[in-house]
């Protein structure tokens, strides 16, 4: 067996286990996490093309080889204070589904990426209602790793039911 | 090398039955459209061992391909099967004096139809 | 090994589609006038049908289809008469065969009421025919059946057939021995017993009792070989004919007598273990009077007839004169049919794709090279041509691979010959349809998209427009009036009309009506134009009674909006000296590119597409006037168009402020004139035209976005949607003021 399928038989048994990778990235201080199959890449930031009438959070669209990516802040959609983007402002480029299982490329500006976790889905822990800006269900559950509490996000849900429906209730915008 | 057949018929759906069957069991297929460009298959692939072709076809039916086929050094004593919904005596004696070896009626049974192919094949 | 064929029923299905089309077209066509190569091509699309479907277990549907064969054979061989009524039963059953493909398609197994009704009817058709003819041709031509290849002198009666003397009366048959001894070579030739024993037992229930005598010492056998002899008795009311006709292809290759029992005779054989009691009954229960005469033709003397049918019979040609010669004389090649082949759309929109983005890097390039020094590089020269070839060659690229979308209009005009038939029979009206440019090419979108319009909008004309024929001659027109199709590049757009030749439009009517409905103000002074076009604005409609043909009024504003979203416009005006009005489709060339005019506000490039652009014009300040202090008129010769601040309307705080230090540039869009207040004029180029709903959603006022040059994104935007936005915001205004007044 070489290296390389070695590997792959542990991810795989990890898998089984129920334990999945997540990258967690920081916003304000505070640790987040996706889950690293939605992760597509993650680029530096280089500036977005605005889009009319759209709420601050919209940061507007990229070139990603070809394709228009919108991208979006995300302090400013969960009403963080907002902070002057730096060397280290990433934006994460993911994959989302809705519904309709109709797949879509977004991207969303975070401080800076910090690693990639193995993290057992049943150690999540339910968060509590915290009654800020982000929507419970976009909240797949919190961790704890090296005593500290990661927020994993449900990027679908995120996206779909807020970023976009937003977008839908606010319209139209003057 | 395995066998290698020439399956003529104007319907996309049974050229890729009748070849999903036939690779199935190993052949090697060749497919045409129509009688036309099944000749002209035959006259530059003299190693194919079996043609396989349909009757109601545009631009040249298949009674005539049989003709035009023995017509063709390559091809006087190569087996030739007629694979049609056409059941007609009239048609099938039209088959034979054209020189077909055998005439199998449509719908087919896949696996009756490779019986056939191995039995006048081997 | 068992073979799964479920994954070929999609391309049996739509290979059903073309072919239901093609018999559709070639049917319309027999209105016209019977053609040997048309009729042929439409039995040979039933008969691809019934074979597809027969072999993938589609039995309604080869049963169906095997009926209306049966009747198109007839049609081709001249035995029928090819008149309006069967025309219309066949396109009716044209209708019946796609609906039952449609319920195969989904796995609809429900019963079709219509289907069995129509099966019928054909039945009826041909079993009319069966009748009639030995009636005319009796008692002289007895046995010659209805197979007019038989002339009179092939038809002398098979000695062979002892059941049947020669004025067709049968014997009472319970049913045959058959015994069937192959000989050796009979498997070498492609043939199975099995399979000929499978087709017997179609016609009746079938014992088979095989003799293994013959069989050499085992080592003596060779497998290719047939030792074995059967006998077989096959039960019922069966005609010889149709045995022979299973063992004809066989029938030099081995020995075959054929024996009838009568039912009186059977009863002995009910002492044989395996023949039950029920076979004398079934066979007194059908005495079965009826003398097969079509199968007599073909059995009496093979060898010539299939001779004789190579070329026309004489006797065919004297009972229908309007017969054509046979299909076989004439192997004319019919080159309808181009190669092609079938791929994905995602696989081509993939390649239209990665073609844009080399493109761009191409353009990235040309502008890197523009500013580069000369003499900074050792090969400046070389660099520079190999850059221009690959600007051309990338054009030539990007234009084939746009041109593999492609598809010529006439998938979406050939819905229409049926239409207007069907319409104009229910209208009672006289309707010729002219078609031209059906070859123009079309984006496949385009194709999909335009369908409905065009189908509105012949309705309309035929509804409408063209009036019955009373009318026509009071006027002194032609009692049959025209409409007409037709499709034509101009420039970089593709045009489609709809034409006709009644009675115009009636600019009093429209715009009473258009009052009425409160879209235009009494004492608005319009152009002709402008007042026709009304009637593209939503719930709007003139006709005085509401029919099921063109619908309420809704309609003629979705007409406009689905042309729209194609990138094009639509406009109506009547025909210049003549009756009749005309609509005009105008559509770009391809929804993947676009001619753009690059325009800067503050920071940003945004596009306009340069069809719509009228004129780019530096405001004066005497040509700029206000209504209540809001809206911003600027006058362009004697017209004052509205001034939209493009800035203000996308809510950003970008750009300058004051007119007279940006430029104008005047945009139209449905007659409508107005003029987006820019910045500054930068470059005209082609971009690629990228949707933003791929992976976001729609934007009023903007229609997609494309890459530019120097790989940042910029916003195309939409001269109707901005226009509507435009109105928006300052009916808003308006009401605004007015609740804070």
């Amino acid at each position: 067996m070489s290296a390389q399928s070695a590997q792959l038989a542990e991810n795989t048994l990890q898998g089984e286990d129920g334990t999945d990778q997540y990258l967690t990235f920081i916003l304000d201080g505070e640790d987040y996490g996706v889950d690293i199959l939605r992760v597509q890449e993650i680029k530096g930031w280089e500036g977005a093309t605005p889009m009319p009438n759209m709420p601050e959070f919209i940061l507007g669209i990229i070139n990603l080889r070809g394709t228009v990516v919108p991208v979006i802040d995300l302090r400013k959609f969960f009403k963080m204070k907002s902070a002057s983007f730096d060397q280290t402002t990433v934006v994460i480029v993911v994959k989302i589904q809705d519904e309709e299982h109709a797949e879509r490329t977004m991207g969303m500006v975070v401080d800076a990426v910090s690693e990639v976790h193995n993290i057992d889905k049943s150690d999540l822990r339910a968060a509590p209602d915290f009654g800020g800006a982000i929507d419970m269900n976009a909240i797949e559950g919190l961790a704890t790793i090296n005593d500290q509490m990661i927020i994993m996000l449900d990027i679908d849900h995120l996206m779909n039911s807020g970023v976009l429906q937003m977008l839908d209730d606010s319209q139209p915008t003057t | 090398m395995a066998a290698s057949i020439l399956a003529v018929d104007d319907s996309p759906s049974m050229r890729k039955m009748v070849s999903f069957t036939l690779t199935s069991a190993g052949y090697d297929v060749v497919t045409a459209n129509d009688g036309v460009e099944a000749l002209e298959i035959a006259k530059t692939s003299p190693d194919l061992r079996l043609v396989l072709t349909d009757v109601n076809m545009p631009n040249m039916d298949g009674i005539s391909l049989v003709k035009h086929l023995r017509e063709l050094r390559d091809y006087k004593f190569k087996p030739i099967l007629i694979l049609t919904t056409e059941s007609s005596r009239e048609k099938k004696l039209q088959g034979k004096q054209a020189g077909a070896t055998g005439w199998i009626v449509k719908p087919f049974d896949p696996e009756q139809l490779i019986n056939t192919l191995r039995r006048v094949l081997d | 090994m068992s073979i799964d064929l479920s994954e070929f029923h999609d391309i049996f299905f739509e290979e059903c589609t073309e072919g239901l089309s093609v018999m559709e077209e070639g049917l319309l066509t027999l209105d016209k006038g019977a053609d040997v190569e048309e009729i042929n091509a439409i039995f040979r699309a039933a008969h691809s049908i019934k074979g597809g479907s027969a072999s993938f277990g589609f039995t309604a549907i080869s049963g169906f289809t095997h009926v209306m064969e049966t009747l198109l054979d007839e049609m081709r061989d001249g035995r029928r008469e090819v008149t309006r009524e069967i025309v219309d039963l066949l396109l009716e059953s044209v209708d019946v065969l796609r609906d039952m493909v449609t319920a195969a398609r989904e796995e609809d197994e429900s019963e079709n009421q219509r289907t069995a009704e129509v099966q019928a009817k054909l039945e009826r058709v041909l079993a009319g025919q069966a009748e009639a003819e030995p009636e005319a041709e009796a008692p002289a031509a007895a046995g010659a059946g209805s197979d007019s290849a038989a002339s009179p002198a092939e038809a002398a009666p098979e000695t062979e057939e002892p059941v049947q003397d020669a004025d067709g009366t049968p014997a009472a048959a319970a049913g045959w021995k058959i015994s069937f001894a192959p000989h050796e070579s009979l498997l070498r030739s492609g043939n199975d017993p099995a399979r000929i024993f499978r087709e017997l037992e179609r016609l009746g229930r079938l014992e088979v009792a095989s003799d293994s005598a013959d069989l050499p010492l085992f080592n003596a056998i060779t497998p290719e070989n047939s030792y074995l002899r059967w006998d077989l008795t096959l039960y019922g009311d069966i005609a010889e004919a149709d045995i022979r006709e299973l063992f004809s292809w066989v029938e030099d290759e081995c020995d075959l007598t054929l024996t009838p029992f009568s039912a009186v005779e059977a009863v002995p054989a009910e002492s044989e273990p395996a023949a039950p009691a029920a076979a004398p009954a079934e066979a007194a229960a059908a005495p079965a009077p009826q003398a097969v005469p079509e199968s007599v033709a073909p059995d009496a003397a093979p060898a010539e007839v299939a001779e004789v049918a190579a070329k026309p019979s004489p006797a065919a040609a004297e009972t229908e004169p309007k017969a054509a010669p046979k299909p076989a004389a004439k192997k004319q090649a019919s080159n309808k049919e181009s190669g092609s082949i079938r791929v994905g759309i995602d696989k081509v929109d993939a390649l239209i794709n990665m073609v844009g983005e080399l493109v761009i890097t191409q353009s990235m390039l040309s502008q890197i090279s523009s500013n580069l020094e000369e003499g900074t590089t050792k090969n400046f020269d070389k660099l520079l041509d190999g850059i221009t070839q690959l600007e051309r060659n990338t054009r030539e690229l990007q234009e084939s691979v746009l041109q593999i979308r492609m598809l010529p209009i006439s998938f979406s005009f050939s819905r229409f010959p049926r239409l207007v038939r069907d319409l104009s029979k229910s209208m009672g009206k006289q309707i010729e349809l002219k078609m031209t440019g059906e070859h123009t090419e079309v984006d496949k979108t385009v194709l999909e998209k335009i369908g409905d319009p065009l189908v509105h909008l012949v309705r309309n004309s035929l509804d409408h427009g063209i009036e019955t024929p009373d009318v026509r001659r009071e006027k002194g027109k032609p009692e049959t009036g025209v409409l007409e199709l037709c499709a034509y590049h101009e420039g970089g757009d593709i045009i489609i009309q709809v034409k006709d030749d009644g009675a115009g439009l009636s600019r009093e009517r429209i715009l009473g009506k258009a009052v009425e409905k409160g879209l235009v103000s009494e004492n608005e002074d319009l152009s002709d134009e402008r007042v026709y076009n009304l009637i593209f604005m939503p719930g709007f409609s003139t006709a005085d009674k509401i029919s099921d043909v063109s619908g309420r009024g809704v309609g003629m504003d979705v007409v406009r909006r689905n042309v729209r979203d194609l990138g094009g416009n639509v406009t109506i005006n009547n025909n210049a000296g003549g009756a009749g009005s005309t609509v005009t489709i105008r559509l770009p060339l391809t929804l993947a590119i676009l001619d753009g005019q690059l325009v800067r506000i503050g920071q940003e490039t945004f596009i306009v597409s340069l069809v719509s652009i009228v004129e780019s014009l530096q405001m004066k300040r005497e040509m700029i006037n206000s209504i209540t202090g809001q809206s911003e008129l600027y006058r362009v010769r004697d017209e004052y168009i509205p001034i939209i601040r493009v800035n203000r309307l996308f809510g950003t705080r970008e750009g300058t402020e004051d007119l007279l230090d940006g430029l104008l540039v005047v945009v139209e869009s449905d007659g409508q004139r107005v003029g987006l207040f820019v910045d500054d004029l930068l470059g005209q180029q082609q971009v690629v035209i990228k949707s933003l709903e791929t992976n976001f959603k729609q934007i009023q006022g903007i229609s997609g976005a494309t890459i530019l040059g120097d790989g940042t994104v910029a916003l195309i935007m939409d001269v109707p949607g901005l226009i509507q936005k435009h109105f928006e915001s300052c009916k808003r205004a308006d009401s605004g003021r007015a609740a804070a007044a």
